[in-house]
């Protein structure tokens, strides 16, 4: 196991680096610049343009800057924001719980309903349920998250008025972020209602966040355990007079949790991506708002930094991801 | 199911009970933008100011709420000498500091406070100058303050002199700017003896209305009222911003009850917003304009005439209707209406494609193929530059000119409708800084703007023109000013750079119970006189 944790963890270098290169072009090859931006409508000369490139350093060749930032990266230094003019890191932490406790939440409400759901359409292939599930779980997909979002604002807080609009938690409360997730911070507090207000508050985010990873599990649940329940294993096991119960939960559902753990896992990928417009849609001041903002901004220390964070959390939960299968697939990790 | 909404319910109730009205007036506003820092003078976004300058500081001078007249504030009253070189500031006394956990403060305002503020911006050796990395004063600099002020004299504690290297009349309306607010001398000497420099931006301490109490980043920001505030003092005890990007959302938030008050609806919700009975929409002409600069050293753009051929030939009501939907007029001069100095006796050129195709032709010019550039952007003066372009496009093709839209990333086309060599007209406008002509005239349209990185984009100099904003600057007489823009505006209209094109009109939608707000012409968001009623 040993063995096969360093493999992994030795094939994470050239990728993070990969990323670091990748990271730090992105921004700079796009066009327009920080300095160009922040003179908006005025303009600004040639001249001064050049002095206030300079002081930031971007007149420096490519590469020299690139290795500059890959040695303050190596110092823990990311680099300090050209807008706010405040270090990266801090605000990293400051927004990182919250796009966590969100993302929690969606994964968490993706799986507990999109497993069950693909496993009851497997065992009923063909039934009523099946069909509109796997119907409702394609529209799920390619539901575009800025309406969907929307549209559930507009009918449940506006109409019905049951959950509030946007934000983490009514504003009346006030109490100093002990961990910065909302969920725990409020309970700590111990001011009456804070918890439930917080709570209300998630609902709505973490259903849109959900929408398409539910899609997604639900159909790779079902078409595995599909396959699954076609193996000889399967047939043996009812052969021998074993329950349903036993033979989907023991036999069948654990040999099809593979992929499906590995949609999982490749979902957080796709949370990140909607967490960007979740988070501008709910105003939940999280990281995804926080690259948006700086990408139109053009805060190129923000955006690599930032950009760099996200791809070594996607790399360590896919790493957690493969360790996962060992534990329930002893075969690969001897491998 | 029905346990999940009746659980839904019940949580939603329980959030409902902890709204309940409480004791002290809290005012909420739901801002569109986070601000990028507290101390006002390093930055340039009106989100910022809405956050730092306007709540929290004061400035030497202000603009009368509501308007752009410059009236007293710190300084209760100011002399001019006769060459309108030096002017001397009386300041107000007994005005408070604003405290914090980590700040007291030991003396009230004075004129050290105000030669700190202006020295801290222009003097490159002054410790505060690049407290925070990377730290420029962009405004400080656009207004040419370094420039203008060649000395700050401290006469004594309430009395300062400011020695100008030239009259300027602007002068007084840019210390009404934000980048001109008032900081505390004494708190950053505390703050550098505490080595917690970064505070300064962080924790504001300030002489206005309202004091900071917390933001939380890209969410929340907090004040409360100043008990101490020198002014009459404000309506509400906290006023709270919830940073809520989304204008659809802002409207969910407002309609909910969430907030008392909104910037920047979209103009589709216009309708649904007056058709609401919990809700009001105040409306104002904005302090800006948008226009099509043309490219006056190129052929044939170089020809006043094509230029006015192609004016007469836009149909600029059309445009105002489908792509302004009504929220906005149209403009003839390059000033708006609501600013003084601005010319109402100019005719605009009539819209009128029979005369506009008669008068290219006897120019000389045929087949002419242009290039219209449009914004890839929503601005506060232009809610969609390309279909403006579509328009003009097909108002330009009924006199036979063919048109291309091209259009760039936002920073690229900045920079490159700058170029001296710019193909075609391109899209533009401008807000306003401080309601003076001049920050409009020269600004957009002086000799000195045009040239690569300027913001002239017609390339337009013109002598009569020049001169008459040059003097109008260097008189302090404002009947006098006056007459010198409105003929500067003649010669505009009559040399036509640009296709003037709207001035937007502003709305601000907030709850019927919101009493006391004032709309700046400037689009500032402030909150003093705001009140709440049941």
């Amino acid at each position: 196991m040993l063995r096969f944790l360093l493999a992994k963890l030795l094939y994470l270098v050239p990728t993070f680096i990969g990323i670091t290169i990748v990271a730090f072009g992105f921004v700079r090859v796009l066009p327009g610049d920080p300095v160009l931006l922040m003179a908006g409508e005025r303009g600004i000369s040639p001249e001064r343009h050049a002095e206030l490139s300079a002081q930031l350093g971007y007149d420096r060749p490519f590469l020299v800057q690139y290795l500059d930032f890959l040695g303050r990266l190596f110092h823990g230094d990311l680099g300090t924001s050209l807008v706010t003019k405040k270090p990266v890191l801090g605000e990293f932490l400051a927004l990182f719980p919250a796009t966590v406790e969100l993302a929690v939440c969606a994964i968490l409400i993706a799986t507990l309903v999109g497993v069950p759901v693909g496993v009851i359409a497997a065992i009923k292939r063909g039934s009523l349920f099946d069909q509109i599930s796997m119907t409702g779980a394609l529209v799920g997909f390619s539901m575009p998250i800025f309406w969907w979002g929307l549209l559930l604002i507009i009918f449940f807080s506006g109409t019905l008025g049951w959950t509030p609009v946007s934000g983490r938690i009514s504003l009346l409360y006030y109490f100093d972020n002990v961990t910065g997730f909302m969920l725990i911070d409020s309970l700590l507090s111990g001011q009456e209602g804070a918890f439930a207000s917080a709570v209300s508050h998630l609902i709505l985010p973490s259903v849109v966040l959900a929408t398409i990873p539910l899609a997604v599990i639900a159909r790779q649940t079902r078409s595995a355990m599909l396959e699954v329940m076609g193996e000889d294993y399967v047939r043996t096991a009812r052969a021998k007079g074993l329950t349903q119960r036993r033979v989907v939960s023991v036999h069948a559902l654990r040999n099809a949790m593979i992929p499906v753990i590995t949609t999982i896992g490749l979902q957080v990928g796709v949370l990140m991506a909607g967490a960007i417009l979740t988070e501008t849609i709910f105003s939940w001041p999280g990281i995804g708002k926080w690259m948006i903002d700086s990408i139109s901004r053009r805060d190129y220390p923000v955006v690599q930094s930032g950009l760099l964070m996200i791809a070594a959390i996607v790399m360590i939960v896919n790493l957690i991801v493969d360790l996962t299968y060992g534990l329930i697939n002893p075969r690969i990790r001897h491998k | 199911m029905y346990r999940l909404v009746r659980r839904l319910a019940a949580v939603s109730a329980l959030a409902l009970c902890a709204a309940a009205p409480v004791s002290a007036k809290t005012f909420i506003y739901c801002s569109e933008a986070s601000p990028e820092g507290f101390d006002p003078a390093p930055y340039t976004a009106g989100t910022t100011f809405d956050a730092s300058a306007h709540p929290i500081f004061s400035k030497l001078v202000q603009f009368k709420k509501g308007t752009t007249e410059v009236i007293p504030d710190l300084a209760e009253s100011w002399d001019i000498s006769e060459d309108g070189l030096e002017i001397t500031f009386h300041l107000r006394q007994g005005v408070k500091w604003q405290s914090n956990d980590a700040f007291s403060p030991s003396r009230d305002f004075n004129a050290d406070d105000v030669i700190f503020s202006f020295d801290r911006q222009g003097n490159a050796d002054n410790p505060w100058h690049a407290y925070l990395p990377g730290m420029t004063y962009e405004y400080f600099s656009a207004m040419e303050m370094g420039d203008l002020i060649a000395s700050m004299e401290k006469i004594d504690d309430y009395t300062v002199k400011f020695t100008l290297t030239r009259p300027e009349a602007p002068f007084m309306a840019n210390l009404a700017m934000p980048f001109a607010s008032i900081v505390s001398a004494e708190y950053a000497d505390a703050l550098a003896d505490a080595g917690t420099t970064e505070d300064f931006n962080n924790k504001p301490i300030g002489t206005g209305p309202f004091s900071f109490v917390a933001y939380q980043k890209d969410a929340v920001i907090r004040y409360k009222k100043n008990a101490d505030y020198y002014g009459e003092a404000p309506k509400i005890d906290d006023l709270v911003f919830a940073i809520t990007p989304d204008a659809s959302v802002r409207l969910q938030k407002l309609k909910a009850g969430e907030c008392h008050l909104m910037p920047y609806p979209s103009p589709a919700d216009l309708a649904d917003i007056k058709s609401d009975p919990n809700l009001k929409l105040d409306s104002q002409p904005g302090l800006n304009v948008a226009y099509l600069a043309y490219n006056t050293t190129v052929p044939p753009f170089d020809n006043p005439k094509v230029r006015k051929a192609l004016n007469m030939a836009m149909n600029k009501q059309a445009i105002i209707d489908a792509v302004f939907q009504g929220a906005g007029q149209v403009a003839k001069n390059p000033i708006p209406p609501t600013m003084w100095s601005y010319n109402d006796a100019i005719e605009d050129d009539p819209y009128d494609p029979e005369a506009a195709k008669a008068m290219l032709a006897e120019e000389g010019v045929e087949g002419l193929k242009m290039q219209i550039w449009a914004m890839p952007v929503q601005r506060p003066y232009m809610p969609n530059a390309r279909r403006t372009a579509e328009l003009m496009q097909a108002d330009f093709a009924e006199i036979g000119v063919e048109v291309e839209i091209v259009s760039y990333e936002w920073g690229e086309y900045l920079k490159k409708s700058t170029d001296p060599s710019r193909e075609g007209a391109v899209i533009l406008g401008w807000t306003g800084d401080n309601g003076d002509p001049d920050n409009f005239l020269a600004v957009l349209l002086s000799c000195a703007a045009t040239g690569d990185g300027g913001s002239n984009r017609a390339q337009w100099c013109d002598d009569e023109f020049s001169d008459l904003i040059t003097r109008a600057k260097q008189v302090q007489d404002q009947a006098e000013r006056t007459k010198l823009y409105e003929e500067a505006q003649v010669v505009f209209k009559d040399q036509a750079p640009w296709a003037t094109i709207a001035h937007s009109t502003q709305y601000v939608p907030m709850r019927a119970n919101v009493e006391g707000f004032v709309m700046s012409p400037l689009g500032d968001f402030t909150f003093e006189t705001v009140d709440i009623t049941e």
